[in-house]
């Protein structure tokens, strides 16, 4: 919406509230009319009743510090910091609020601010500037993980009770990881791979870091889903992190940085779709437009790029050749399939109907919709990491559902939100033996041939 | 002001965690929903029974400080702000629902019991709560009681003040009343529970309710008309009521309001119309289907351009969940919407809908229109911006002279949002200074020392009448 009103001429003498005054979309703040609509949608102010815990309680308060009716202290970074970002109150929105690009730029100004501590000022250097960014170190660190696991030293570590060291929440999250492996979907099937059967279009594959590293499996699994479907698929060896984790921990320059080089990359090969299979990645993905809009040289690119992104559940159903899922193991008995949302592909790319269309589609296969399915988890990028309160008050929640379902398995369509979910089976046990899968892992075991 | 002492004392009653005078708790509650209102509160107490509710106020009365009590803050009068400072006492955590009585057909709440939780659970036990404010999703039960809400389903079934058959409550003094009870007849005295529904937090704080509850209708029909011309659509309606058909839902949404709500719901609404009526007759099977008939022939008389029946319950039900998206939909339009909820007789609509137009045109200002036709009861919405002072008063300009317009009419300043601190200059208008004295009188009786929500209701001074006629 245009505005020929602009910001509030203020001159704060607080360093903060001068940055949000220029980082903050001020006729955003001002659309936020206050109705209430987004509470109920707010997995945080549910956790805690609380408005300032609420995304209308948040606005009010960015827009407090801009006008100058608040100073910026520790308890509003606090309370912005308890966000989880999970975007939920954007679709409840009736205003049309655009509260995913308030709390980023709002995160933004904090970090530009921020005085970490000293060894998180190592973690978020050694990760945001040498891990993610390079492909190679993934690589590394994947290498290291598993050779962690394969050694014998997680049986070690386990074992002395080592773990009993870290802070509880990173110990119980140590035992859910999964087999990482140094090798990636490239190194496995290289940069290309053939549709089968009629072929309906060319697409590229956003592998991701976590994905390529922890789920280098569903990478796979993904492309030869897709190949089935009558996609030729492109895995540009180039790619880098799509910036995800560095926008929502403010640092946005990094994530342009990050999104000029995956445009470079993916705009080289002209395909018809960009497809991701994380819903954290294809988030920011297809805002790519957004987070570019600024740049004169990339805004086209990035709007380009933006278009072409979707989720591989919402590629399959809505453009593939269709495929044909059964459960290969037990003919007669259904097996229960439950699912939990991730946040970002329902309430950023609206893909949450495509996967539920799938699963019901596996043949001896029952799908049971789980009561608050479209609330975050709590995984939610780092968050799990650095607020374990809430995201373990959030999760317990949700595995009360998850149990209600009596599903064997809980399928996802992230990463992040796959972890949280194995995290929750292992740490609540639900009276039934339940499995977290990827969707993609579950459809592809499942595969009989394409028609 | 909140002293050291007052402030331990309080926090001895309900717990450290939920007394709160901390930047952040204070500006979370400096609003609620009405445009261009904001002020600041000293404290924030979120009590948890009835017993703390009374000892809050009496500490309250001690120290004379101001208590505006609120549920989710989604009112639309000013109602929930606290203009003259003082505590705002949250009944968020007041949220059960106490009992539900299957013999006597009724409900005993906590006021923060969520109005859609409340009306969900007493349909999952086969009985209906009808009153469905659009704010139902987050609105409070405490709070439609406070501002006696009405929804999409008042043509038929009533207001909350129709449900409400008892009430606990906390007098400014910390005296504990209880009203009404589990009776369908109670002529002991004056009626209490009526007086405290719509009494919007100036009377006493409500701690519990006793909700009648009604057998649900066996079926529901829903149907969509679409005119050319809204005036066909206001006289339908005015129609419908006369030939004595009461259907349980009839809403009218203007082009400005289809366009925006369906940009929010993408429920492909008709872009093309000038106006859209919502129409649910609810029933015995053979009823619904007879009505559903009459009203699709009226339509056509009325020279509906297309008229449509929702296949499904699910159809119907996002027609209507997306109406409840209205008010809130047309801040797309501009940053800032002001709503009224002015009401006429339902024989008037067409007049009114034809008087709203001619005014927002004299004025140079964007009026839509929708709102619960069926019942009169329009809901004229001002999209403009806060920042531009120069529209913000040709607005209120506007305004006032839709209220003088309604009751030349014979209708009213307010149908459902109430009065709060916004309408509060015009109640003189429709209730005449004889009016505004005895209920001050009222308000005296209840709380001497003006501490429950003052500043609302009554204006310093009322708005002088743009045209003086009957009052």
């Amino acid at each position: 919406m245009a505005s020929t009103f602009g910001k509030p001429n203020i001159e704060h003498s607080n360093p903060l509230a001068r940055t949000l005054l220029e980082k903050l979309d001020y006729d955003q703040l001002t659309n936020c009319m206050r109705c209430g609509f987004c509470l109920p949608a707010c997995p945080t102010f549910n956790e805690t009743g609380m408005e300032p815990a609420s995304p209308r309680g948040r606005i009010a308060m960015m827009k407090a510090a801009v006008d100058g009716l608040m100073e910026p202290d520790e308890q509003f970074k606090d309370q912005m910091n308890l966000c989880l970002g999970c975007r939920a109150c954007e679709p409840a929105c009736p205003a049309d609020v655009k509260y995913g690009q308030l709390i980023e730029q709002t995160k933004e100004a904090l970090e530009e601010h921020a005085q970490h501590s000293a060894p998180v000022k190592i973690m978020r250097k050694t990760l945001f500037k040498g891990v993610f960014p390079k492909r190679g170190s993934m690589k590394v660190l994947g290498g290291s993980l598993a050779f962690y696991q394969k050694s014998g030293l997680q049986k070690v570590a386990r074992g002395t009770g080592i773990m009993k060291l870290f802070p509880k929440h990173l110990a119980e999250m140590e035992q859910i990881l999964p087999e990482a492996s140094s090798k990636g979907v490239v190194e496995r099937m290289g940069t290309f791979y053939a549709a089968k059967g009629k072929k309906v279009g060319t697409v590229a594959m956003f592998r991701g870091c976590i994905m390529d590293v922890m789920f280098a499996d569903t990478n796979v699994n993904t492309v030869e889903l897709l190949s089935a479907a009558g996609f030729d698929v492109h895995i540009p060896d180039a790619q880098v992190c799509c910036g995800a984790l560095y926008a929502h921990s403010g640092e946005m320059e990094d994530a342009r940085a990050l999104a000029k080089t995956n445009i470079d990359v993916f705009k080289e090969l002209g395909v018809d779709y960009i497809v991701s299979n994380a819903g954290g990645c294809g988030a920011l993905l297809i805002e790519y437009d957004h987070l570019l809009a600024q740049d004169e040289q990339y805004r086209e690119d990035g709007k380009w790029f933006a278009e072409r992104v979707i989720d591989i559940s919402t590629l399959l159903v809505e453009k593939g050749n269709p495929l044909e899922f059964a459960d290969k193991s037990s003919q007669t008995e259904h097996v229960k399939v439950t699912y939990q949302d991730s946040c970002h592909l329902r309430n950023v790319m609206k893909g949450s109907s495509a996967p539920r269309t799938l699963m019901k589609n596996v043949a001896n296969a029952e799908y049971i919709e789980m009561v608050e399915s479209d609330r975050c988890c709590g995984s939610a990028g780092t968050y799990n990491v650095v607020q374990p309160e809430m995201a373990g008050s959030i999760l317990e929640h949700k595995m009360v559902h998850a149990d209600r379902t009596e599903a064997s398995y809980m399928l996802t369509s992230n990463p992040g939100c796959l972890l949280q979910m194995k995290l929750g089976i292992e740490k609540h046990k639900p009276q039934q033996p339940m499995q977290a899968m990827h969707i993609v892992d579950f459809l592809h075991e499942r595969m009989l041939c394409s028609k | 002001m909140i002293t050291e002492l007052i402030s331990k004392q309080l926090k001895a009653i309900v717990g450290d965690k939920y007394f709160r005078t901390d930047q952040e708790a204070l500006i979370a509650h400096s609003y609620d929903g009405t445009p261009m209102l904001q002020a600041l509160p000293d404290g924030v107490i979120y009590p948890e029974t009835t017993e703390q509710v009374s000892e809050i106020m009496k500490i309250a009365s001690a120290n004379r400080i101001p208590i505006v009590t609120r549920g989710s803050g989604s009112n639309l009068c000013g109602g929930t702000t606290p203009l003259s400072g003082g505590i705002v006492m949250v009944m968020h955590r007041m949220n059960k629902i106490i009992e539900v009585d299957m013999e006597n057909l009724t409900a005993t709440v906590q006021p923060g019991v969520i109005t859609q939780h409340f009306s969900s659970h007493i349909e999952e036990l086969r009985l209906f709560y009808p009153p469905d404010p659009s704010s139902m999703k987050i609105s409070t039960i405490g709070g439609n009681i406070a501002e006696c809400s009405g929804g999409l389903r008042g043509l038929k079934y009533g207001t909350t003040k129709d449900y409400v058959l008892g009430l606990t409550a906390v007098l400014a003094n910390g005296s504990i009343i209880h009203t009404g009870g589990k009776l369908t007849k109670d002529v002991a005295g004056y009626d209490l529970t009526k007086l405290l529904v719509g009494s919007e937090g100036t009377l006493a704080v409500i701690t519990e309710a006793i909700l009648k509850l009604i057998p649900p209708p066996k079926t529901k029909k829903t149907m969509i008309a679409m005119y050319k011309d809204i005036y066909g659509a206001a006289r339908t309606v005015s129609k419908i009521i006369k030939q004595q058909i009461i259907p349980a839902t009839l809403e009218i949404l203007d082009n400005p309001t289809i366009r925006v709500v369906d940009d929010f719901a993408k429920i492909g609404l008709p872009l093309d119309m000038a106006a859209i009526l919502i129409i649910e007759q609810d029933g015995e099977p053979e009823m619904v289907e007879r009505d559903i008939e009459k009203i699709y022939s009226i339509c056509r008389e009325e020279q509906a351009d297309r008229l449509e029946i929702a296949k499904t319950r699910e159809e119907a039900e996002k027609l209507l969940t997306a109406r409840r998206s209205a008010f809130t939909a047309l801040a797309r339009l501009r940053p800032t919407t002001i709503l009224e909820d002015a009401t006429v007789p339902r024989s008037k609509i067409a007049d009114m809908v034809l008087k709203t137009n001619a005014i927002a045109q004299k004025y140079n200002v964007n009026i839509a229109t929708f709102g619960h036709a069926g019942d009169g009861n329009l809901h004229p919405t001002a999209t403009t911006d806060a920042r531009d002072k120069d529209e913000v008063h040709r607005v209120e300009e506007a305004f006032a002279e839709i209220f003088e317009a309604a009751i030349e009419l014979g209708g009213t300043i307010t149908g459902e949002h109430g009065v709060g601190v916004v309408k509060a200059p015009y109640l003189e208008w429709k209730v005449g200074e004889a009016g505004i004295e005895v209920m001050k009188g009222i308000k005296t009786a209840f709380d001497p020392l003006n501490l429950l929500n003052p500043d609302k209701m009554f204006a310093k001074q009322a708005k002088k009448r743009v045209v003086i006629q009957r009052g």
